[in-house]
């Protein structure tokens, strides 16, 4: 495994990597199961029906505990992105290459989760709200206010960037020692790395994984339930 | 004719950085032990609200972790796509 860009087809400085690929193997299994779990819809579900209504039902819950039930209807993107992000980030355990390893996949997510909040922060303030809520406490906080809200994506891209490569890269050192270890005892036999990267690959690829999706999806909930008043409950 | 090239000096040096820039992870370390040490406590105090407990400790040790990272990826870049090579 090496780090760098790998390019799978293309031409010159046009080309398609191997991150994009996996992106769009993820999506399309993705929208394969969202649409074969819609067929024969059942009032009694069954089989695949039955982990999507698990599922589905899961993610609002949690949604509504979060943001509160005025929020509900951000449901929909928080659970695709959950789904989408650990599925990336499990690529690792196949000894593929995490597409969240790529800064472009995980600054693109955060940029889109940005235009999210600040959308959903001036529609339901209106314009006159959302610079009166900016410029809080004083006027003059106004630019630091505007420097630490185009903060939150970088933060946020380069934290699942950071956790996902460090692993990727620790992976990467423990599995090359090992061959190179077993090949000075045995040639050609890397029997030590049969059974020993297993706690490694717990840690760094399921736990670590399973984690850096859930934090994403929790900020991105937080930051947009932040940038919206909560209405009196009546 | 000097023993060592430039290349090599930047290269070695720039190690040198990546393995200085890393050590914001001992506040990290100290951080996040402080928020799991007091998350125990209240789970120890309150049992009944661990579930949430757990998901604020989680979310708190990940903004925690955000300095560690930006010096990790000073780190990284220093190592894997140096750009003090292209200055020479």
């Amino acid at each position: 495994m090496e780090l760098g860009i790998r390019k799978i087809i293309g031409i010159g400085n046009f080309y398609i990597t191997e991150t994009v690929i996996f992106a769009w193997i993820i999506s399309l299994a993705m929208i394969a199961f969202a649409f074969f779990s819609t067929r024969k819809l059942d009032k009694t579900p069954k089989g695949i029906q039955l982990y999507a209504e698990y599922f589905v039902e899961a993610i609002y819950n949690f949604v509504q505990n979060t943001m509160g039930k005025h929020n509900i209807k951000f449901a929909p993107y928080i659970g695709t992105l959950f789904i989408f992000l650990l599925l990336g980030n499990l690529l690792g355990l196949l000894g593929l290459r995490p597409i969240t390893a790529n800064v472009n996949t995980t600054f693109a997510l955060a940029t889109f989760t940005f235009l999210l909040i600040q959308y959903s922060a001036i529609k339901s303030r209106r314009f006159k709200g959302y610079i009166k809520n900016m410029s809080q406490p004083y006027i003059f906080m106004l630019p630091i206010n505007i420097i630490g809200e185009i903060s939150f994506p970088i933060s946020l891209s380069f934290r699942l960037f950071g956790n996902i490569t460090g692993g990727t890269i620790i992976m990467m050192l423990a599995y090359g020692g090992l061959e190179k270890l077993s090949e000075l005892i045995f040639k050609k036999v890397p029997f030590l790395m049969i059974a020993i990267p297993l706690p490694l690959n717990l840690f760094f690829d399921i736990f670590e994984g399973l984690l850096q999706a859930f934090i994403f999806t929790m900020l991105t909930m937080v930051f947009i339930a932040h940038g919206i008043p909560e209405k009196n409950e009546t | 004719m000097s023993l060592v090239t430039p290349q090599a000096f930047v290269l070695g040096l720039s190690a040198i950085g990546a393995a200085v820039a890393m050590f914001s992870a001992i506040g990290i370390g100290i951080g996040q032990g402080f928020a799991a040490g007091k998350a125990v406590e209240g789970v120890a105090r309150q049992p009944e609200a661990s579930g949430d407990i757990i998901k604020t400790m989680l979310v708190g040790q990940a903004v925690t972790e955000t300095t560690g990272i930006f010096a990790f990826i000073v780190a990284i870049v220093l190592l894997f796509a140096n750009p003090f090579i292209n200055m020479l």
